[in-house]
C-alpha cells in the first residue's frame, strides 16, 4: 500500500514538473534537451541510411552476403548500446554528441541493412527476369523494379532503426551525454523521483510519437497494398522475420 | 615527465590507459564474478518469468481474434518504451533494487516471447489439429502433444532472441545500481575513463550473450531431433 501510494505521489510530482513552464524553457531544460535529442537522432539515422541502404541494395541485388547480414544483425543484438556509447566516448573522439551519434548510427545500420537485403531478395524472380527481358539494365532493375517492390520492408527497417535510435539516445545520459535521458539521470542523482518519472514520460511519449509518425510516413510512401504494420507484422510467419525488428537497445 | 612538446597533453592521455589489461581482470576477479553472477541471475529470471507469463497469453490470444489484436498492440507499445524510461517508471515504486531491473526486463522479454509464441502457435497447420481432434485428442493433450512440439522451433527462436537482448538490456540497470556487468562499463567511465574496465564489461556482455545463444541452439537441436535431417 505504502509503495503504491508513493508511486501515485511520484506521478503527481511528475505532472507538476511537466506543468512548470520554467522546466521547459530554462537553459538545458526540456526544450533544449529535446532539440539536442532530436538532432543527434536525426543525424544518426541519416548517417546509417546513407551507409546501409546502398550496401543492402547491392547485396540484395547480387544475392551475395546473406550470411553476413544475418550474422551482423544477430551479433549487433548482443552488443549492449551502453557499451558502444561508452567505448566511443573513450576513444580520441571524446565524449560528447559526436561519439553518441556515431554509436547510435552503428546500431541503426543492422535493421536497415537486413530489411533492405531481405526486401530485395523477396522480389519475385520472374518479375526481375521479365524486366531484364524488356531490356532493363542492372541498375534499372535495381532502382525501378526491385526498389519499389522492396519498399515496404525497407521502410520497416528505417522505422525500426529510427525508433530504436530515438529510444536509445536516452542512454547517452548514463555516460554524460545529452538528450532527454538527462532528466532521468539527474533526477536519480538528486533523489527527485518526480523528475525521474517526468523524464520517463517524455522519453516514452517521444518514442511512441516517433513510431506513430513513421508508421504514417511509410504508409504514405509505400506503393501497393496498405496495411497497418503492428497488426499484421508477424501474423502468418511461422518463424519471425530475420529483421531484428526493433530491439529497444 | 615535464616535456616541452607534450606540455598541452591532458592528464587523461598521459596516464597509461590500455584497452585491455589482464592484470586488471585478475586483480578484480571477485567483483567481476559477483557482477557476472548478478547479470546471469537477472537474465535467467527475466526470461523464465517472461516465458511463464507469455505462454498462457499466447494461447489465449490464438483462441480469440479479439484478444490477438490488443495483445500485439500492447506489446508493440511496451516495446517502444525506452528501457531507461521503463526502469524510471518502476524505480519510484520498488526503489533501487534488483526487483526494479527484473520487472523491466520481464516486461521486455515477455513482449518478445508473446509475439514469437503466438506466431509459432498460429503456424500449426489446422488440418493437423483437426486430425488430432478426430483421433480423440482432448484440448490438453492436443496442446502438449501436437501444438507444443510443432511450434517448439519458433518458441526456442523467441527465447534465443529474448535471452540475447536481455543480456544486453541488463546493463541499463546501472541507473539503479544493479546493471550486472554494466556496472563495470559506467564504473570505468566514472573512474577517469579507465578503458580496461569498460572493455572488460562490454566484452563480458557480448561473450555472455553469444554463449547463452549457443547453449540454447544446442538445446534446440536436442529437443527437436526430427528437424535435424531436414536442415542438414
Amino acid at each position: 500500500m505504502g509503495a503504491g501510494g508513493a508511486g501515485v505521489n511520484r506521478f503527481g510530482d511528475a505532472i507538476r514538473y511537466l506543468n512548470d513552464p520554467f522546466n521547459w524553457t530554462k537553459r538545458d531544460g526540456i526544450l533544449d534537451l529535446l532539440v539536442e535529442h532530436l538532432r543527434i537522432s536525426a543525424l544518426a539515422v541519416l548517417a546509417a541510411l546513407v551507409v546501409a541502404v546502398p550496401v543492402g541494395m547491392l547485396l540484395g541485388h547480387t544475392g551475395r552476403g546473406g550470411g553476413f547480414t544475418v550474422a551482423l544483425s544477430n551479433v549487433s543484438r548482443a552488443v549492449p548500446t551502453l557499451a558502444l556509447l561508452t567505448v566511443f566516448a573513450v576513444t580520441p573522439i571524446g565524449f560528447g554528441p559526436t561519439a553518441t551519434t556515431i554509436a547510435l548510427a552503428v546500431f541503426a545500420v543492422p535493421p536497415m541493412l537486413t530489411n533492405t537485403y531481405v526486401g530485395f531478395r523477396g522480389v519475385d524472380r520472374d518479375v526481375v527476369e521479365a524486366a531484364r527481358a524488356m531490356g532493363f539494365s542492372e541498375r534499372q532493375v535495381a532502382t525501378r523494379v526491385e526498389l519499389p517492390l522492396a519498399m515496404p520492408l525497407l521502410m520497416t527497417g528505417v522505422r525500426t532503426a529510427a525508433v530504436q535510435v530515438v529510444a536509445t539516445a536516452t542512454l547517452a545520459a548514463l555516460v554524460a551525454g545529452g538528450g532527454l535521458g538527462r532528466i532521468i539521470t539527474l533526477g536519480f542523482r538528486q533523489q527527485d523521483y518526480g523528475a525521474v518519472v517526468a523524464g520517463a514520460i517524455l522519453v516514452a511519449a517521444l518514442a511512441v510519437l516517433t513510431e506513430l509518425l513513421l508508421v504514417a510516413v511509410s504508409w504514405a510512401l509505400t506503393p501497393g497494398e496498405k496495411r497497418l504494420p503492428f497488426l499484421t507484422a508477424r501474423r502468418n510467419s511461422p518463424v519471425p522475420e530475420p529483421t531484428a525488428a526493433g530491439v529497444p537497445l | 615527465m615535464l616535456n616541452a612538446v607534450d606540455g598541452a597533453v591532458l592528464a587523461v592521455d598521459a596516464a597509461p590507459n590500455p584497452w585491455f589489461d589482464l592484470s586488471y581482470v585478475i586483480d578484480n576477479r571477485e567483483s567481476i564474478l559477483r557482477l557476472l553472477g548478478e547479470h546471469v541471475r537477472l537474465t535467467v529470471a527475466a526470461v523464465v518469468l517472461g516465458a511463464l507469463i507469455a505462454l498462457p497469453l499466447a494461447v489465449l490470444a490464438r483462441r480469440s481474434r479479439w484478444l490477438a489484436g490488443p495483445v500485439l498492440v500492447t506489446s508493440t507499445l511496451i516495446y517502444t518504451i525506452p528501457s531507461l524510461a521503463m526502469f524510471a517508471f518502476v524505480a519510484p515504486v520498488t526503489g533501487l533494487t534488483t526487483t526494479t531491473v527484473l520487472i523491466g526486463l520481464v516486461l521486455y522479454s515477455l513482449v518478445i516471447l508473446v509475439r514469437n509464441f503466438l506466431a509459432g502457435l498460429q503456424a500449426v497447420p489446422d488440418d493437423v489439429r483437426e486430425a488430432a481432434r478426430g483421433m480423440g485428442y482432448g484440448p490438453t493433450r492436443l496442446f502438449w502433444q501436437v501444438d507444443l512440439p510443432l511450434s517448439l522451433p519458433a518458441f526456442i527462436a523467441g527465447i534465443r532472441v529474448a535471452t540475447v537482448s536481455t543480456v544486453a538490456l541488463v546493463t541499463v540497470g546501472v541507473i539503479v545500481g544493479h546493471g550486472g556487468l554494466g556496472q563495470l562499463i559506467t564504473g570505468g567511465f566514472a573512474a577517469n575513463f579507465y578503458r580496461a574496465q569498460i572493455v572488460t564489461g562490454a566484452l563480458g556482455c557480448v561473450l555472455l550473450a553469444l554463449l547463452a545463444d549457443l547453449l540454447l541452439a544446442g538445446a534446440e537441436r536436442l529437443l527437436t531431433p526430427w528437424a535435424r535431417g531436414v536442415r542438414a
